[in-house]
């Protein structure tokens, strides 16, 4: 993007260098740094920050795994020896206040690291362009038109059931001039994408299925061409099952921050 | 004759209430197998769950047409038991209608109550039996469900029958006393003008118009008979069947966890080990107590970083192992599998069911029960709940979604005890898949799951302005 602007990230330890603190700490877990499909989140997300003018900060190379999918799997050890270590560079900094575009570590931040001597305000990227677009700081209308627009939301468990957060993306998707479809499973009912507790990281179980298939199979049967999720596994187990049916030239999946991103030009 | 009927009634009575004692005291002890855990904190919020989730039944109207089936059921079994006070003190008085003379004016209207309660739960049964076994509702299915097949099946028609039976012979019963009333037969001649015919029974009369006295008189003694040996013998048969929900459904919703239902339980006794390998200060002792202020431990277990008291295993095993709260609920289930229905595992055709890891759950304690019968109170088998009845492939399924603690209407949590398996697995056994070894060791080397090296976790920056 060759605009005026230039889009900044400032890490933690130049904050603390130069005597400042930030806002908030985004959070920007390890498929938002490492994915490719996911890092394109991660700038969305940056720039939104960026273009609203928030003071924000984040790890960098500081950060690591919150330990989710080792203590879901089973390894405790391993979850605690992360989560420790995560909290020591979290108090370290002083840190208050937490933003994640990944319900899984939003999920540990927000209700495992308490108990282990970390304690933040944490917030899902939904709920805080949620508070964005109702303080008027966000405003969808210099790029992308969405008009004629189908989208359906996905439901991620660990937003969903695991913390009772189901409207906040749907009102920012509402805040996009396109037409919400909803699928039959969805909020409390909502269908996982098959990639929770560990499953990402393994080939499934044997069945008639796969999880993601039947997950995509609803999506479609919406007839909405765009399918929006809020979580880096949902993101690539519904992008794999689009592919699985042969609709990736019809039907694109997006994190629910590149969509605002579209609908502001960013 | 009157009083022989009393004295029976009396010793039937007094065996049941002996039996169902003995039942309750097995069962509490089978619970307490399980880890302490407290569970008698935030009385309010407790209450409360257990008022609308209970009670009011909040989570059977996802479904309001099974939700308000369900529901006369449930307010005709509390509600039809008020009607079994007065039989109990009929039967041991060896009275006829104790209460009619002394509350003539209510009377009729609470037992006209009672009667469409009765008639609405012949009718629910007979429709719940339909579901099952004529329109084959999916999720009961022995065929798709092996959980189901054999005893659970006849267990549920077992039920199901047994409550029409019953309410048959309660509508039967208060049809025939009123034919005798009419035609002031001995005893039951003296209530009339007291008591009148009743809303749904006086459509039955017309069965006994041909019955002589004699005839009539002993339908009504066995119908009455019936009626509440049935229902006594129905209530030592709960104690053995699925459909100890009706009793154990109350406290297990009391009981039921409070914390969001993303939230995995800590393992305090990791935390110290933890701490003590990254040498950080000891906060917590094994037993999940936190140290005061000053970071001291507490007086009475000092000493104890030391010398750490003895770490049962990580991680559950076999029933022992996991919390007393998961066994009862294990007790508390009713197999009606809404919880299978929503596991995205069990819809795509994966082995796990979280109906059969509470059904395995309770098997288990059961076979723990029958060896402490046959080998004495501390008989150990060799077997456990891992293994003999839980496969890895079940637990290796779980996506921890929480659609099944979300679908249970009792807030049975079954995902806690597949995680407690895991960790056992895990942690005891080191039996994890192998992509899950991987991803351990990308994250304990590269603080991530997946082979990157840490010092290129913020290459996404570069591309912020591309």
């Amino acid at each position: 993007m060759t605009t005026e602007k230039t889009y900044k990230v400032p890490t933690m330890a130049d904050m603390a260098a130069s005597g400042e603190e930030p806002e908030i700490l985004f959070w920007v877990g390890c498929a938002g740094s490492f994915d490719d499909r996911y890092k394109r989140v991660t700038i969305a997300f940056v720039r939104i920050l960026n273009h609203v003018g928030i003071k924000f900060a984040v790890l960098g190379p500081e950060e690591g795994c919150t330990g989710d999918p080792a203590r879901r799997a089973g390894n405790e050890f391993l979850f605690q020896m992360q989560a420790m270590s995560n909290i020591q560079v979290l108090n370290g900094y002083n840190v208050k206040k937490i933003v994640t575009a990944c319900p899984h570590c939003f999920n540990t931040l927000k209700n495992e690291y308490p108990e282990l001597g970390g304690n933040y305000e944490v917030i899902h990227h939904s709920q805080f362009l949620q508070g964005l677009i109702n303080e008027g700081r966000v405003r969808v209308k210099d790029g992308e038109s969405f008009k004629g627009r189908r989208i359906t939301f996905h439901d991620s468990c660990y937003l969903g059931r695991a913390n009772k957060i189901y409207e906040a993306p749907r009102e920012v998707l509402a805040a996009l001039d396109a037409d919400l479809v909803e699928m039959k499973r969805v909020r409390a009912n909502g269908l996982c994408c098959g990639a929770g507790g560990g499953q990402y990281f393994k080939e499934p179980e044997p069945g008639k299925k796969d999880v993601n298939v039947e997950r995509v199979e609803e999506a479609l049967g919406t007839g909405a061409d765009t399918i929006a999720v809020a979580c880096p596994f949902c993101m690539t187990m519904m992008s794999d099952g689009v592919k699985n049916k042969n609709k990736e030239d019809s039907v694109r999946v997006y994190d629910i921050s590149e969509l605002i991103a579209q609908g502001q030009g960013l | 004759m009157e009083i022989f009927q009393q004295i029976l009634f009396v010793a039937a009575l007094a065996a049941v209430a002996w039996y169902i004692t003995k039942r309750i005291q097995l069962i509490s002890r089978a619970i307490k197998l399980g880890r302490a855990e407290n569970r008698t904190d935030h009385a309010d919020e407790r209450l409360k769950t257990m008022l609308l989730v209970a009670f009011g039944q909040k989570k059977m109207f996802t479904n309001p047409l099974v939700g308000v089936m369900h529901f006369i059921i449930y307010a005709g079994f509390i509600i039809i038991n008020l009607e079994i006070l007065e039989i109990i003190l009929d039967g041991v008085l060896g009275t006829h209608r104790l209460f009619a003379p002394y509350i003539t004016p209510v009377y009729p209207f609470l037992i006209n109550i009672f009667e469409i309660l009765a008639f609405g739960v012949l009718a629910v049964c007979v429709v719940f039996l339909c579901r099952r076994f004529v329109a084959k509702v999916s999720r009961f299915q022995p065929e798709r469900h092996r959980e189901m097949a054999r005893w659970p099946q006849t267990d549920a028609a077992i039920i199901l029958t047994a409550e029409i039976l019953l309410m048959i012979a309660f509508l039967t019963w208060n049809a025939s006393d009123s034919v005798l009333r009419d035609r002031g037969v001995g005893h039951y001649g003296e209530l009339q003008g007291i008591v009148p015919d009743f809303i749904i029974s006086q459509y039955l009369k017309p069965l006994f118009a041909g019955f002589n006295d004699t005839g009539l008189v002993a339908y009504e003694r066995i119908a009455w008979w019936l009626h509440i040996l049935g229902i006594l013998a129905f209530a030592v048969y709960v104690t053995y069947s699925k459909h100890l929900h009706i009793a154990l459904g109350f406290p297990n919703v009391y009981f039921s966890d409070l914390q969001p239902k993303g939230e995995m339980q800590n393992m305090p006794e990791i935390t110290k080990e933890v701490q003590l390998a990254l040498g950080l200060p000891v906060t917590t002792e094994a037993d999940g107590s936190q140290t005061n202020d000053n970071g001291e431990q507490p007086s009475q277990s000092a000493g104890a970083v030391d010398s750490p008291a003895e770490i049962g295993r990580f991680g559950a095993k076999d029933v022992q192992d996991l919390k007393w709260i998961n066994l009862m609920n294990a007790y508390s289930c009713t197999e009606c599998g809404r919880c299978t229905a929503a596991c995205p595992a069990n819809i795509t055709g994966k082995k796990l069911s979280p109906r059969k890891i509470m059904m395995d759950t309770r098997d288990r304690l059961e076979e723990i029960q029958q060896g402490w019968k046959t080998n004495g109170p501390d008989y150990r088998d060799d077997k456990s709940l891992l293994n003999d009845y839980i496969t890895a492939e079940e637990l290796n399924a779980c996506t921890t979604c929480q659609a099944c603690v979300m679908a249970c209407p009792i807030n049975i949590n079954p995902l806690d005890i597949i995680l407690q398996l895991r960790r056992y697995r895990v942690m005891e056994e080191s039996q994890a898949p192998a992509s899950w070894n991987a991803m351990f060791s990308n994250i304990e080397n590269n603080m991530a799951p997946w082979k990157f090296s840490p010092s290129d976790r913020f290459n996404w920056a570069d591309q912020v302005n591309d």
